[in-house]
């Protein structure tokens, strides 16, 4: 019992450590002279890990596919910009800094945030009635209503807060950093990404998570043991879209205008309900570590084919694969299915203390038989 | 009335387009339940087979319609292909939702693969127009004779359709396979090729209505199948899937509900009603207008 505690107390003790120093090193990005390119791609990072992770939560552990997870990110972003704007425009604060628009920011985060689980809420009482196939049916076909319902609300369009009519396209946003800004504030979505990340591996943790991966193995075993399965089952939908929301009031941060073209179901950039699937796919369903793992690599394969040299120095046919990366992501997507039908990491978390312990005491590669290991608890 | 009778017509030949996608969409979910979310793309292979071949049949000097055997032919391989590569292997390993993202996945494949052949490129191909123009003048709004053709030739599809699952010997093969696949093994039936032809038959329907969407709209884009697609899922379900006389009920209905929303609210709205349908018929009576609802086990 003594091993168990001391393991959890080191646990946290690294972790808030890693943290810590992730956070202290994104703090001092200008001192360390980073570029605007770079921490560009960071923020993007940022609200990419959240929105995969996010999704795993209703893919992987409650076992159902949504496929209009953006349109919970776009109802964040909206509800982040509109709602800096407005405090702008009543002088709360006139420049990006200071207490004020700290407090002005927190606010937006979280408005971001709870509305989208609002939103999710709504959107999943009804839907969470189906299963399976139409579950994902009706999910994109809400994702796609929140999409048109933003594009016909006149306060959502133009100059924002009815300045102008109604537009798929926002050109004003109290809280869209720009240059200088992205570095100096880059500590925010890290504290962010740390957090939600934090907060989803407790909820699947928590008895709650328990109970959402019971229903996932076997819903009728698991209402049969006296689960409140549809309870369970919006309330993670809700959860996951609380996410995706604080992810889009990332993705307004660093943007200085707002289309919703961004949160459709597909398009031709890798920010959409579709290609946040094929992340959770390749990553694996019930790992926020492989999501974390598969939103970085993929963002940033992404990005090297778009903008890397190495790709002009492969051959001809290659290139031309190459020039519609989505159709790699998907044929990979095809063969981790037949292959490997639960992804990439399967739903092996990472632990840094069992890591860094294993390490120190020489035993990598050595499995600890286990009966020693059951004896030492 | 020359608006209402326009709108009318809109519909109704909007309607059949969806139908004949929907009947498509039925015959697969009925038989393997699963949404092939690629179907929608066939009608993107079967207007670009059109786009290559109508030119040729007008050198020719034959009538530019009969591209639609081409493009019946190539969709059916495409479907084909599609279960044989993807959907087969899926299906010994995977769950139902691992099946499901691969029909995304298939989907975006073609979608992208599109993109990719040099001849057909990211931009929009111009079909040449199909049928002659021209038709019937009704109190202030014209009948094309396109719309008429595309209204009968998809009533008749579904006819020969309904029949043929009725009354011959591989539409009641699969008809049992649809119920009950371990039984129909032991009947004699042969499963994976009876799921072979389904896909097959579908995606050449996707052929046909490759036709009547061109014929209306001129243009194919590697895009154009996914609302098309979704809009026929959702006749689909709301005809109840499965059914064959649902399917084409369903497309009807939305295809009216289309335009007259488009027509007399909002046409930016006009997705949002349809979707709305979906959500309501979904939560209202999940089996569909003319389907059967079937109990869960245990």
């Amino acid at each position: 019992m003594t091993n168990r505690n001391e393991k959890k107390a080191g646990g946290y003790l690294l972790n808030t450590l890693l943290s810590a120093a992730v956070i202290v090193l994104a703090a001092m990005a200008p001192q360390l002279g980073a570029s605007v390119k770079g921490v560009t791609i960071l923020w993007q990072l940022c609200y990419f890990i959240i929105l995969a992770c996010s999704l795993n939560l209703v893919m992987g552990f409650l076992g159902q596919l949504s496929l209009g997870h953006c349109g919970f990110m776009g109802v964040g972003a909206y509800a982040a910009a509109l709602i800096s704007l407005a405090f702008q425009r009543a002088g709360i604060y006139t420049e990006k800094s200071g207490a004020a628009f700290m407090l002005v920011l927190l606010i937006c985060i979280l408005a971001a945030g709870l509305l989208a689980a609002l939103v999710g809420l709504l959107v999943g009482i009804p839907a969470l009635r189906m299963k399976g196939d139409y579950l994902a049916i009706i999910t994109l076909g809400f994702g796609l209503i929140i999409v048109n319902i933003i594009n016909n609300l006149p306060f959502c369009g133009m100059g924002g807060l009815s300045q102008g009519s109604a537009a798929p396209a926002l050109y004003a946003n109290g809280l869209g950093f720009v240059a200088k800004q992205l570095v100096s504030y880059l500590w925010i979505p890290v504290v962010l990404t740390i957090v939600c990340v934090a907060a989803m591996f407790m909820f699947v943790r928590s008895k709650y998570g328990r109970a959402i991966m019971a229903i996932r193995d076997n819903e009728i075993a698991a209402a049969a043991s006296g689960i409140d399965v549809s309870h369970y089952k919006v309330l993670t939908f809700a959860v996951g879209a609380f996410f995706a929301g604080i992810a889009g009031a990332i993705f307004a941060m660093c943007s200085s205008t707002l289309s919703t073209a961004s949160f459709n179901f597909t398009s031709s950039s890798i920010l959409n309900s579709t290609f946040i699937v094929v992340m959770v796919v390749i990553g694996g369903m019930g790992s926020l570590t492989g999501s974390s793992a598969a939103a970085v690599l993929l963002y940033l394969l992404n990005y090297t084919i778009k903008n890397g040299k190495w790709v002009h120095a492969l051959p001809l046919f290659m290139r031309q694969a190459f020039a519609y990366p989505m159709l790699v992501y998907s044929i990979v997507m095809v063969v981790v299915i037949i292959f490997r039908p639960h992804g990439i990491f399967g739903t092996y978390e990472f632990s840094l203390y069992n890591s860094v312990s294993e390490l120190f005491s020489g035993k990598r590669g050595k499995k600890v038989p286990v009966k020693e290991a059951a004896e030492n608890e | 009335m020359g608006a209402f009778l326009t709108a009318l017509f809109t519909g109704l030949r909007l309607g059949s387009v969806y139908a004949l996608v929907a009947l498509g969409y039925t015959m697969v979910y009925g038989i393997i339940k699963l949404i092939n979310f690629a179907h929608g793309d066939f009608i993107m292979v079967g207007s670009y087979t059109l786009f290559f071949t109508v030119p040729v049949l007008r050198e020719a000097g034959v009538p530019a319609w009969l591209g639609v055997i081409a493009a019946m032919l190539v969709c059916a391989a495409v479907g084909m292909a599609t279960e044989l590569m993807a959907y087969r292997p899926v299906r010994k390993t995977g769950t139902n939702m691992t099946a499901l993202i691969t029909a995304i996945a298939v989907s975006l494949i073609l979608e992208n693969l599109a993109q990719a052949i040099p001849a057909i490129g990211p931009n929009p191909r111009t079909v040449n127009s199909i049928f002659a123009s021209g038709g019937v003048s009704l109190s202030g709004a014209t009948l094309s004779w396109a719309t008429l053709i595309t209204i009968v030739v998809s009533l008749v599809v579904m006819f020969v359709l309904y029949s043929f699952t009725r009354g011959t010997r591989l539409g009641r093969a699969m008809r049992a396979v649809s119920e009950d696949k371990q039984a129909a093994t032991l009947m004699g039936i042969n499963v994976n090729s009876t799921i072979l032809i389904t896909f097959g038959i579908g995606a050449g329907l996707a052929g046909v209505a490759a036709l009547m969407y061109v014929a209306q709209y001129p243009a194919a884009t590697n895009v154009m199948g996914t609302t098309l697609g979704l809009y026929a899922f959702v006749a689909a379900v709301l005809g109840g899937i499965g059914s064959i006389p649902g399917a084409m009920l369903g497309g009807f209905v939305i295809g009216l509900v289309y335009s007259f929303s488009s027509a007399y609210i909002s046409s930016s709205l006009a997705s949002t009603f349809v979707y709305l349908i979906l959500i309501a018929v979904l939560l209202i009576k999940p089996a569909g207008m003319l389907g059967k609802n079937i109990g869960e086990k245990v």
